[in-house]
């Protein structure tokens, strides 16, 4: 990390822009090791590209304001139904129109759900959240407007860019017979030799039923939009209005920070991405029930942020990477998969309780907290109990 | 550094030179069909449903029942049947990335399952325009044969022909003055639930919701009591069955408890004394036929425990699939047109679809617990 | 949605104690949840997994010693009841104790941020209740599985202790109440009241509270921090043995992933009472209980556990720290 920092500007950017082509390749590639053995990669990265969405919000809640939110899944829910209602169940818009008022339902919710439990402190609030997560779900179950257990289908899909008949271009819904501006064809991984495969290729910008690349280039793209947003809004002076209250909230409070105010907007930040999270996947799934809202998903996207390492936008998404991807690629151990996956949480706990990338601010907060320590005390003792 | 950069690009250009020399060598099929009634090789089944997760019970009876299907067939075949498992844990988050991996893998020519119609909701386009034939074994919602989806088949009736089916036993057989409909908030158990509820209108004297995974329904059974009704019909799975049954004989209640498919399980006769006299309708075929006592038998040596929940309609999925497969079809369009015109007798019925892909004839049998056993009473006509 | 007043209130002495038994379980549970937060701060993701060991610790024993056809009765089945509660408690400090020393202590030692034990214990939950849900392909490996089928088959499904213990009920001003409830109910208030004094009285009681409230303190005045943390995870796992083999008396039936549920609805009743106040697990246990028979009887099933959370959110707006307030630390208690 420190020797990347050294370069060059122009050649930084070259290798940020080369990663950024290598994340969109992956699933053209398909290298054996990284891809998953069982099921669809490309469906696997573009879910994995809605959990490093939600890691990303959830780590504004979470790493930079510091508040424990175990109900997130709630937002989640919020932003898909309400593109399901608007795009099949109640009405027929199409999906792009219907984005903005799912994130804007998503946002209202998580503001009237913050207004009241904001001022609730500390573990309470992840308790009250986790309330309100099953609270949305049991209300899906029950309600028969938002299709109770049964779930609603035929969520519309993101518009495809085809060549007509014609020849020109076509913007719409997919069709069978019509064909991508281009075709991207795969590799092929044989024993010792690659292979261009010219029958299985991507179409470019098509998004139909059988072929799941061109979602997870959807969702990569809006990572890469999100984690620009996230960058700018941390470095700006809400950033450190977060940064001050997470550290210490009634210091903050005397330095003229409104917490309360900044906590709010925390929430709903993370809300929006949330939001939009959800109702991308719900497009992606075209069908969507309660099922997919379970408390257990509040809990796996909380790990893919700590075991990450909250607060670092960077070690986040290599935790969402891990949350979503290993259960798939592991999918050989079977029925020990998930227990393989509870044992690689208590292993990564323990070897790295700073999570996998921290925050570099926490490291630096360490080691001055450390250095006053070794001041006051007279001599070099680190061992104390577990505090935040 | 640099000089191994230049290597590299140069491992690529070679790369991809054998690979447009090679161009084209991944389109040749093996096997590529033999002759005529010959069964075709390196062909694969494969289960979609639960193999893990919160629903792993419900799954195991299926993925054993067509596992038995296919070690039959192999005994005494040729060219072996690959059987894989594509384990979803019953969630329809699963399935859009296992289904497109299904349709991509041309080896696989049949799909038994999905197991759930939740699954089976958001995997049935992929599966139809992959051209995946499909029989699920356990799902049972009526909406799925709406979507004109033509690889999809039901091996079991759905819940508008089980329904009505218990609600007339209900009426007719037992003739119930006062029935409470209890449901378990399931796709399966509410949608059951609310057609005998309709059905039975007038004599309905209350209904309840418990929720699948709790386990004290002190309050479900206090209303039961309250609303005086003689007669329970509880839509939902065996494993919820097992313990409402218990608390509502503790509870006082002796009237006739009334159930589905749903619970036609060995587990349900743990709940011992209290089971006694449960009705269980089932659009299955009664073990007194010796196909199905055969099966039984085979099922019972293999995994050294009574067939499950669904375990028979997995044996005949698989078995129509298998059937295709010794006729010599070794691709998906062959196949579907086979399953398509399918007319045989299953251990569970007669198996035809009709176009929708319903089975055309369901006939629902009522079972009652006697003596610590399920035993088959008859039709219900 | 309808409102049945009526149907609530004709029932309401039946719905209030069934409601109470089951809420006592849960307070049971609660207890380890709000012992470990008041030392540790820490939400024990994992102790819903000591419960669900408790409960097969509880099955297995019963299965054991009455054999297959059951119609044991009388002083015997006694003696096998009070040898279940024995395993069961056992069995649940055991897998508490454990998991103290597997996933909480190396990160305690570490000074690690909180998150990450909570992380660490939903990892282990994951893996205890796996295990027990893949007994049979584990015990497969060790080639034991023939041995003992009965007790690992059917590994992912209910497993039943259904009728091996049959009590009348009892009647009490035209109340028919069963025996169970009350049971349950005596049992648990009992068990609280022994835990209460125990760490209100005892030197080790008063070490726990000390380290609630300043652990670094508390070790200066000689108190070792890391056996106080023992003996809290252990009187949690003893409690939630008592509560599983409460569970198993009334339930009568148990799965691998039983403790989910039933974990989450007691961190709901530890946290309604007022998280690290013992009085309050039991308050917030009974109160959840009858909170949710109620709800059930008034809205219907399907909003039981809606009546649960809504309730939750409601106190804790009017009173942020729970409906007596946390305590364990304070030195009134």
């Amino acid at each position: 990390m420190n020797k990347l920092k050294a370069l060059p500007k122009p050649v930084k950017l070259a290798f940020w822009v080369l990663l950024a082509i290598l994340a969109y390749a992956l699933p053209i590639l398909e290298p054996p090791i990284i891809s998953t053995p069982g099921v669809d990669f490309g469906g696997v990265l573009f879910v994995v590209t809605m959990y490093c969405l939600i890691a990303l919000g959830l780590n504004i809640v979470v790493g930079y304001a510091g508040l424990l939110d175990l109900g997130y899944v709630g937002f989640y829910a919020v932003g898909a139904y309400t593109a399901a209602i608007l795009t099949s169940f109640h009405a027929n818009w199409p999906l792009l129109l219907s984005l903005p008022f799912a994130v804007a339902a998503t946002t209202i919710a998580g503001l009237i759900l913050g207004a009241p439990t904001l001022r609730v402190r500390g573990d309470y609030l992840a308790i009250v959240t986790l309330g309100f997560g099953e609270i949305i779900r049991l209300v899906a179950v029950n309600t028969e407007w938002l299709g109770d257990r049964r779930g609603i289908s035929n969520i519309a899909r993101p518009p495809s860019v085809m060549t007509g008949e014609d020849g020109g271009v076509v913007v719409g819904e997919a069709e069978p017979g019509l064909k991508g501006i281009f075709e991207i064809p795969h590799l092929y991984w044989g024993d010792g030799t690659v292979l261009v495969d010219t029958e299985d290729t991507t179409q470019f910008l098509v998004f139909g039923v059988l072929d799941q690349i061109p979602y997870y280039w959807l969702g990569l793209t809006v990572v890469l939009l999100v984690l620009l947003a996230d960058y700018l809004i941390k470095n700006s002076r809400v950033g450190r209005a977060w940064e001050a209250t997470r550290e210490d909230e009634d210091a903050a409070e005397l330095m003229g920070v409104p917490t309360f105010k900044f906590k709010l907007l925390a929430f709903a930040t993370g809300a929006f991405i949330g939001g939009l999270a959800g109702a991308l996947f719900a497009s992606r799934q075209s069908f969507i029930n309660p099922d997919s809202f379970l408390l257990l998903f509040s809990i796996l996207f909380l790990a893919a942020v700590v075991v990450g390492g909250q607060g670092n936008r960077w070690g986040v998404l290599v935790g969402a990477f891990l949350v979503a991807y290993l259960p798939q690629r592991f999918r050989d151990f079977d029925d020990f998969r998930v227990l393989v996956f509870g044992a690689a949480l208590v292993a990564l706990a323990i070897l790295r309780p700073e999570g996998l990338f921290p925050p570099r601010r926490t490291v630096r907060a360490k080691q001055m907290e450390h250095e006053l320590e070794v001041l006051e005390t007279g001599h070099d003792d680190g061992e104390e109990a577990a505090r935040v | 550094m640099r000089r191994n950069k230049v290597v590299g690009v140069g491992a690529i250009a070679l790369t991809l030179g054998l690979a447009l020399s090679a161009c084209g060598t991944t389109e040749d099929d093996n096997g590529g069909g033999g002759g005529g009634g010959e069964a075709a090789c390196d062909l694969t089944l494969a289960f979609f449903g639960p193999e893990t997760g919160p629903a792993a019970g419900l799954g195991q009876p299926i993925i054993q029942g067509a596992q038995l299907a296919i070690d039959q067939y192999n005994e005494d075949a040729e060219c072996e049947v690959n059987y894989e498992l594509f384990d979803s844990q019953g969630s329809p988050d699963e399935a859009p990335s296992l289904a497109t991996e299904v349709a991509g893998d041309e080896s696989i020519i049949g799909v038994v399952g999905p197991a759930f119609s939740g699954e089976s909701a958001a995997a049935g386009p992929i599966f139809a325009e992959g051209g995946v034939p499909t029989v699920t074994p356990s799902a049972t919602n009526p909406t799925l044969a709406d979507n004109g989806w033509d690889t999809f088949h039901r091996a079991l009736g759905n819940d508008a022909t089980q329904g009505p089916a218990a609600a007339k036993y209900i009426s007719e057989t037992i003739g119930a003055e006062g029935v409470f409909v209890i449901d378990d908030a399931s796709e399966y158990g509410a949608g059951l639930a609310g057609i005998v509820e309709e059905d039975l209108a007038d004599t309905v004297v209350g209904t309840d919701t418990i929720q699948a995974g709790d386990t004290d329904f002190s309050a479900t059974v206090t209303r039961v009591n309250d609303s005086g009704a003689d007669t329970v019909f509880f839509g939902g799975y065996y494993a919820e069955a097992t313990i409402l049954i218990g608390q509502l004989r503790d509870g006082g209640f002796d009237g006739t408890f009334v159930v589905a498919d749903g619970v036609k399980d060995p587990a349900y006769l743990d709940a011992g004394e209290a089971a006694e006299g449960t009705i269980i309708t089932c659009p299955c075929i009664p073990a007194t036929d010796p196909g199905v006592a055969e099966f039984a038998e085979a099922y019972e040596a293999e995994f050294g425990e009574e067939p499950g929940t669904y375990a028979a309609e997995a044996y005949d999925a698989a078995n129509i699939f298998l059937d295709g497969i010794a006729e010599g079809i070794d691709n998906r369009a062959d196949m579907l047109t086979f399953v398509n015109e399918y007319d045989e007798a299953g251990v569970t019925k007669q198996l035809s679809f009709a176009e929708n892909g319903e089975p055309s004839e369901v006939h629902v049998y009522a079972y009652t617990v006697e003596g610590g056993e399920i035993v088959p009473e008859g039709e219900i006509s | 949605m309808e409102f049945d007043y009526q149907f609530l209130f004709s029932n309401l002495p039946e719905l209030t104690i069934t409601g109470l038994a089951f809420g006592a379980i849960y307070a049971l549970i609660a207890l380890g949840y709000t012992m470990v937060y008041g030392v540790l701060q820490l939400i024990n993701f994992a102790h819903s997994e000591v419960f669900m060991y408790g409960t097969f610790a509880t099955l297995w024993t019963v299965w054991a010693l009455t054999g297959t056809g059951g119609g044991v009765g009388g002083i015997q089945l006694l003696l096998i009841l009070l040898l279940g509660l024995v395993m069961a408690m056992a069995t649940s400090a055991l897998i508490a104790l454990a998991l103290e020393r597997v996933a909480y202590r190396p990160l305690i030692k570490k000074d690690a941020p909180r998150l990450i034990a909570l992380i660490s214990a939903i990892g282990a939950s994951f893996v205890l209740a796996e295990l027990m849900g893949l007994r049979d392909k584990v015990t497969a490996w060790v080639g034991l599985d023939d041995d003992l089928d009965r007790y690992v088959s059917g590994a992912r499904i209910n497993q039943s202790m259904a009728s091996v213990v049959n009590m009348p009920d009892v009647n009490i001003g035209g109340l028919s109440i069963k025996t169970v409830d009350l049971l349950v109910i005596a049992a648990a208030i009992a068990m609280m009241v022994i835990v209460d004094q125990f760490v209100r009285r005892s030197k080790l009681g008063r070490g726990i509270r000390a380290t609630a409230q300043d652990q670094e303190t508390a070790a200066l005045m000689g108190v070792n921090p890391t056996r106080t943390i023992q003996y809290t995870f252990l009187i949690g796992g003893l409690m939630a043995g008592a509560a599983a083999f409460l569970y198993m008396l009334k339930i009568e039936t148990t799965k691998f992933d039983v403790g989910f549920l039933l974990g989450v609805k007691a961190f709901t009743a530890a946290v309604l009472g007022g998280i690290g106040n013992l009085r309050g697990a039991l308050l917030g246990g009974l109160v959840l209980g009858v909170a949710e028979n109620w709800g059930q009887a008034l809205f219907g099933g399907e909003w039981r556990h809606v009546v649960a959370f809504v309730l939750l959110v409601v106190i804790l707006l009017f009173r942020p720290t729970g409906l007596l307030g946390e305590s364990l630390g304070k030195a009134r208690v």
